[in-house]
């Protein structure tokens, strides 16, 4: 797999085995080709020449001093262990409110929201595109009616939800907002995190609505909307995950995700914003795959790449815009169906290189999601594998034990190198927006998929389970299975909720909507009305269709 | 001969195209003739590409757990336009409980995560019409 990855991810492949190390221990090796999962040659050995040009004050810093190499916070997680919060929705928004209160008894200290593709492509339940959808692959959301069932029972003043919303976010957070407001909690109080990453939608996952620019600006109105109403919510998740889902490597992952970042950053100042009014509130997501060293670098990488360029690129000067915060979930594409418990082992490794990487927040993977969505035993498990990193396992109580490594430390300023050349390439394009119109990360991407699959098939990776180790015969292991009765159930709440509500008002925020969107204003407010008033989703969403029109992607194979 | 000629299709909402997309490269270099949808086709969609393409072979992408309501529809829709000897495959997340259904309304191949491209080639090379005429 020499050859991989193509471009932007090509790692400047080094031979140096026999140069290094004592005269004799470059004598018998195995005849594998020793590569991450991403294709970067590595060494036998690393050694303090590898990392000679690295200055400790510059460079690393202890944690919590700029350039946050090493961390964010000076305690590393004695003051506070990350977040474990697990995604989840399905079915009805009353399925999953049970979900969200078992999770929370068995000691989760976050929500995260899963939504249907109906709700991720602004679209009713009814909706003919809705067929076999409604409440699949995430929790149905239509109306204001399903949030208020959906955190029945729990208290938004008292915990943090993040929501995986991209292209209709604006719509959803507003109705958390009404949530809170009518539960009592102070709106700038509450926290959370919602996703609002569209970047990553056109790169890799898909879910978009509008054309690039006018979905940028319901990203930078929701950034100025919070900066001055909710003032600790996190408007934006700025998203590697879904990009090295797709295929990407670790580079481009890490690449293609903070060029977005300064993408937001660029729009918001463009936008009239001061810097440090907004960045504060943006984070990121990135995956934890499978090649252990590799994503700690990754993550140690990115801490730097972004104070760095907050400070050099935008003159940033809170401390808080320079401080990469990031959520972390273990690669759903890892999993495989084959021998399905074994999922438990390769989670639980990923799990232990987010934290090693200093992850705010985390998700595990259940071990049969290449099956189905998660059984409740399913998602206990996951849950407990954090647990008992975090408790027994020692490692979170030292900050930052693999500083100093020669060979995380060596990977590390590799990556920052690398990703700095994939800056360059898209600055040159004219911007992220830009290069995504000329479809360039989406090859990247697509390229480097293909160049992997090729290589389980060649055997040049070995997947346990799949091309090597492969049981005779197997046991199935029991899986969710979701029916059409969340569909059927949906359908009748959204002909009640159509019913019941005032229409001349729905019709008026609606209007409101469209006109703030054909024109100038804060799509916030009017979406925040019509919300109140129990519009849709899809309601609202094609309120602005109307005025945006729709994104078709020149598909690239 | 005439090379085999393959409708790829994601039907629904999903957008998560990486194994349509690599499914699609593999089959092209095994020497087939690809045409990909891009995304979100309706069932009505991605008929009329087969019939338009005159597609020896439909092979339909979905992740989702929208299979359960899309593939009767495909089927339905192939059989009122005649097309009973296109060979219909379905790629994804598709629940053991699923598998006797589809295969009871005339999918053949349903490949599931950790399929091989190899597989997947030689599956749809034994099993198209054109193979009588090879």
């Amino acid at each position: 797999m020499g050859a991989m990855p193509p471009a932007s991810g090509a790692p400047s492949a080094g031979r140096r085995s026999s140069e290094k190390g004592s005269p004799t221990a470059a004598a018998a090796v195995r005849p594998a080709q020793f590569t991450t999962i991403s294709g970067r040659a590595v060494e036998r050995l690393y050694t303090p020449q590898d990392v000679a040009g690295l200055e400790y004050a510059r460079d690393l810093n202890d944690p919590g001093g700029f350039p946050y190499t090493r961390g964010i916070h000076p305690t590393g997680y004695r003051g506070k262990l990350w977040t474990m919060r697990q995604f989840a929705g399905f079915g009805t928004p009353e399925d999953t409110n049970a979900r969200y209160k078992e999770l929370l008894r068995n000691g989760g200290t976050g929500l995260s929201v899963a939504f249907d593709l109906p709700t991720l492509m602004g679209r009713d339940p009814d909706h003919p595109l809705s067929l076999g959808e409604v409440g699949k692959c995430g929790v149905s959301i239509a109306s204001l009616a399903d949030m208020e069932t959906l955190f029945e029972g729990i208290s938004l003043a008292d915990i943090t939800t993040s929501m995986t919303i991209n292209s209709p976010a604006s719509m959803i957070f507003a109705m958390y907002l009404v949530v809170a407001e009518r539960q009592g909690a102070d709106w700038r109080r509450i926290s959370g995190t919602i996703q609002n990453d569209i970047l990553k939608e056109f790169i890799a996952q898909k879910e978009y609505i509008y054309p690039p620019r006018p979905s940028m600006r319901l990203i930078t109105d929701v950034f100025s909307y919070c900066a001055r109403e909710v003032p600790r919510w996190n408007t934006i998740s700025v998203s590697g995950y879904h990009i090295r889902e797709a295929g990407a490597t670790a580079l481009q992952e890490l690449a293609f995700t903070l060029r977005d970042g300064i993408e937001y950053v660029q729009y918001g100042v463009d936008a009239g914003l001061d810097v440090d009014e907004f960045v504060p509130r943006i984070s990121f997501f990135f995956n934890a795959h499978s090649d252990f060293f590799e994503e700690i670098a990754k993550y140690r990488a990115a801490r730097r790449i972004w104070a760095r360029v907050m400070q050099e690129r935008f003159y940033a000067r809170d401390e808080r815009s320079l401080k990469l915060r990031f959520h972390s979930q273990t690669a759903g594409v890892s999993l495989t169906a084959q021998q399905p418990y074994n999922n438990v082992v390769r989670t639980a490794l990923q799990a232990l290189s987010a934290v090693l990487g200093g992850t705010q927040s985390l998700h595990t993977n259940s071990l049969d999601e290449a099956l189905a969505l998660p059984t409740s035993e399913a998602v206990t498990i996951a849950l407990r594998t954090q647990q008992i990193i975090a408790h027994e396992s020692g490692v979170a109580n030292v900050a930052d034990p693999l500083g100093g490594s020669y060979f995380v430390e060596k990977l590390t300023s590799d990556m920052e190198r690398e990703a700095l050349g994939v800056f360059r390439t898209i600055d040159d394009m004219g911007g992220m927006v830009a290069a995504i119109e000329q479809g360039y990360p989406q090859k990247e991407v697509a390229e480097s998929a293909y160049l992997l699959q090729q290589a389980i098939e060649r055997r040049d990776k070995i997947i346990v389970g799949v091309n090597d180790f492969i049981a005779e015969s197997e046991e199935p292991v029991p899986t969710l299975y979701i029916d059409e009765a969340a569909s059927e159930r949906q359908l009748a709440k959204l002909e009640t909720v159509r019913r019941e509500r005032d229409n001349d008002r729905v019709r008026r925020a609606l209007d409101a909507l469209r006109d703030v969107g054909g024109g100038s204003g804060n799509t916030m407010e009017p979406i925040l009305e019509a919300v109140r008033a129990y519009a849709t989703v899809g309601e609202m969403c094609d309120a602005l269709r109307d005025v945006w029109g729709e994104y078709e992607e020149v598909p690239v194979v | 001969m005439h090379k085999i000629r393959v409708v790829i299709a994601k039907p629904g909402l999903d957008g998560h195209d990486r194994g349509a997309k690599v499914i699609a490269r593999a089959l092209r270099d095994a020497g087939m003739e690809v045409i990909y949808t891009g995304l979100r086709q309706t069932p009505e969609q991605v008929v009329a590409a087969a019939l338009q393409e005159d597609a020896d072979v439909i092979g339909l992408s979905i992740l989702s757990g929208a299979h359960t309501k899309i593939c009767p529809r495909v089927m339905e829709l192939v059989r009122q336009h005649g097309l009973d000897d296109v060979l219909v495959v379905v790629g994804g997340i598709i629940p053991d409980l699923d598998v006797p259904r589809l295969e009871s309304i005339g999918i053949k191949g349903i490949f599931r995560p950790g399929s091989a491209m190899k597989d997947i080639v030689e599956f749809i090379e034994q099993n198209v019409r054109t193979q009588a005429e090879i």
